[in-house]
């Protein structure tokens, strides 16, 4: 049976992808799979050797055509996005792709082409296959190039026979966290012991409960803050989720960083290492 | 003056920024927090909250009675929010977009308008400051609309600061655009110089002036100093690695009230940004 486990936060900054590396380096027939398509950071510590680029066509935008077009207002009126100026003009961060003054124009003098939002990648790791994106700068549509990095990551799950997707899923609880947890066999949510955390980790929490995922929980850097670990690690259990344990405050986390290693490479043996190895073994004896 | 503080990659120490920066200035500012996915900056200046809202956005409802299945509104939704076969017709509210397309298009005058929430807004003040920030209801999706209601609590006569998502994606661009200046703030790590470059490119598709801060600035290496110099982005200010500031920030308070010599450093951060845009250098 295959399994994807999914990295989240609901804050940023916490450890995600950092802890993601790590269990890549510690799993064995594994698809890695980067899902924060908007600020990418897994492929800085796993050096992808990319065998194949796609382009990610997320949409259509909207184009008047000068020539064609008559001024005569229906397109401004009709646009709910206000991405249309007076003088004609599409303006494209503002403009939703949702075609309702191409279907309209009693010109048709609006073009709809299909719009390439990003690209994503096949790769190769020194610990597996990855499947990885980019989403455009300042584009749309983020959920679905999230979905479809998860699909090409189990298909290539399923031709190499591989049973486990690891994915690092993207800060928030918004619509890329959506994409990137539905049908997943579980989270792991990397908080830490500050208010900030501590909220946010409520949020993630939630929305994996919501949308039926099982949840764990562990803390990052614990001991910044004794009294908040304790208090994520009670909320954890009222919400029935599991507790794998902490992991301390270590700068070998930016060490490892700037070498572009997981720490599992470059501090194996320190106590931090083994913190990261004992909540691993605590997930996949779950699965 | 509306200055929106961002950073690509989460964690870095926006709110913090935002906040202690709000604080400091005191009198004539208000604090928008748009990271409505995940809104911090209320834990840190804890406002009064005295109003709050529900913000909706409309979503169709089909009249059956009325609607005589001919697929228009299932053909002009690029969303996928609507479905019809044979004599059955589906509306899945959480795809859609608000674009409005179905009410025009349909025929029989079948399709209702009705409410999805997005979210709430709680609105207050926090000692001088005026507060509001948006809350994404957990299960929603779209974020970009709740933070522009939110940004329109925006009052001119104000100094406006934003406190903005991460990523570089829509939501982003909804609590940027517009804005007289953004403030980057971002740690000297591969990660962190990753998505600042990323973020960097948002702000220039926009063509609004920029800086950064530095946080953490002695837990990395010299790269990120490096790119700002090459890009002539100007570092306002540099937060080292303190025990003492992550421990008051775990426990939400702010810099400036455990250490009150940085009250004068965010001073300074104002100074800087607003001789740069009077000045009208982008960076």
């Amino acid at each position: 049976m295959m399994n994807e486990l999914v990295i989240v936060s609901g804050k940023g900054g916490t450890g995600k992808t950092s802890i993601t590396a790590a269990f890549a380096a510690l799993a064995t027939n594994m698809v890695l799979c980067d899902a924060d398509v908007d600020a990418a950071d897994l492929h800085l510590l796993m050096a992808p050797d990319t065998r194949q680029h796609h382009s990610f066509e997320g949409g259509w935008i909207a184009v008047i055509n000068e020539d064609r077009c008559t001024e005569c207002g229906t397109c401004r009126e009709m646009c709910r996005f206000n991405a249309i100026n007076a003088s004609y003009v599409i303006n494209n961060i503002d403009c939703e792709g949702c075609g309702v003054c191409v279907d309209f124009c009693p010109e048709g003098a609006i073009d709809f082409p299909v719009k390439t939002c990003g690209e994503w990648y096949l790769s190769d790791t020194r610990f597996g296959p990855m499947v990885h994106a980019r989403l455009g700068i300042a584009e749309e549509n983020s959920g679905r190039l999230v979905t479809l990095v998860r699909q090409e990551a189990k298909i290539l799950a399923e031709e190499k026979n591989l049973d486990l997707i690891i994915t690092d899923g993207p800060p928030g609880v918004g619509c890329p966290v959506i994409a990137s947890i539905g049908g997943a066999a579980g989270v792991v949510i990397v908080a830490e012991p500050t208010v900030s955390g501590l909220h946010d980790m409520k949020r993630v929490a939630q929305l994996a409960g919501h949308f039926k995922v099982p949840a764990m929980v562990c803390v990052n850097k614990y001991n910044l803050n004794s009294d908040q670990t304790e208090a994520i690690e009670k909320i954890a259990q009222e919400m029935n989720i599991t507790n794998l344990g902490r992991i301390p405050f270590d700068p070998v986390f930016t060490g490892s960083m700037i070498q572009g290693k997981t720490i599992v490479e470059h501090a194996n043996g320190s106590d931090t290492v083994i913190a990261v190895k004992d909540i691993w073994e605590k997930i996949i004896n779950r699965y | 003056m509306i200055i929106s503080v961002a950073s690509g990659k989460g964690g870095t120490g926006k709110t913090t920024v935002a906040t202690n920066l709000a604080y400091t200035l005191g009198t004539g500012v208000q604090v928008l927090d748009c990271d409505v996915e995940e809104p911090n900056a209320h834990l840190f200046l804890k406002p009064n909250i005295e109003q709050n809202e529900s913000v909706y956005t409309i979503v169709p409802e089909i009249h059956k009675y009325r609607c005589s299945f001919c697929r228009k509104c299932a053909e002009i939704c690029r969303f996928r929010a609507i479905a019809v076969m044979n004599e059955v017709i589906l509306t899945f509210p959480e795809l859609c977009h608000s674009c409005g397309g179905c009410f025009a298009v349909c025929p029989e005058n079948a399709v209702a308008e009705k409410g999805r929430e997005l979210g709430m807004i709680e609105k207050g003040r926090a000692g001088d400051l005026d507060f509001v920030h948006g809350r994404l209801r957990v299960g929603e999706a779209m974020s970009p609309p709740l933070i522009k209601r939110v940004r329109s609590y925006t009052r001119e006569e104000l100094i406006t600061i934003i406190d903005a998502p991460p990523g570089t994606s829509c939501p982003v661009i909804a609590a940027m655009k517009g804005a007289d200046y953004v403030l980057m703030v971002t740690e000297p790590t591969p990660f962190g110089l990753n998505d600042l470059k990323l973020a960097v490119e948002a702000v220039k598709l926009l063509n609004i002036p920029c800086g950064l801060v530095i946080n953490r600035s002695d837990m990395g290496d010299r790269r990120v100093t490096d790119y700002a110099e090459q890009e002539n982005i100007a570092v306002l200010m540099e937060i080292p690695f303190e025990r003492r500031i992550a421990e008051a920030y775990s426990k939400g308070r702010l810099i400036v009230e455990v250490l009150p010599g940085w009250k004068e450093k965010f001073l300074e951060l104002y100074r800087c940004i607003e001789k740069q845009i009077n000045s009208g250098n982008l960076r």
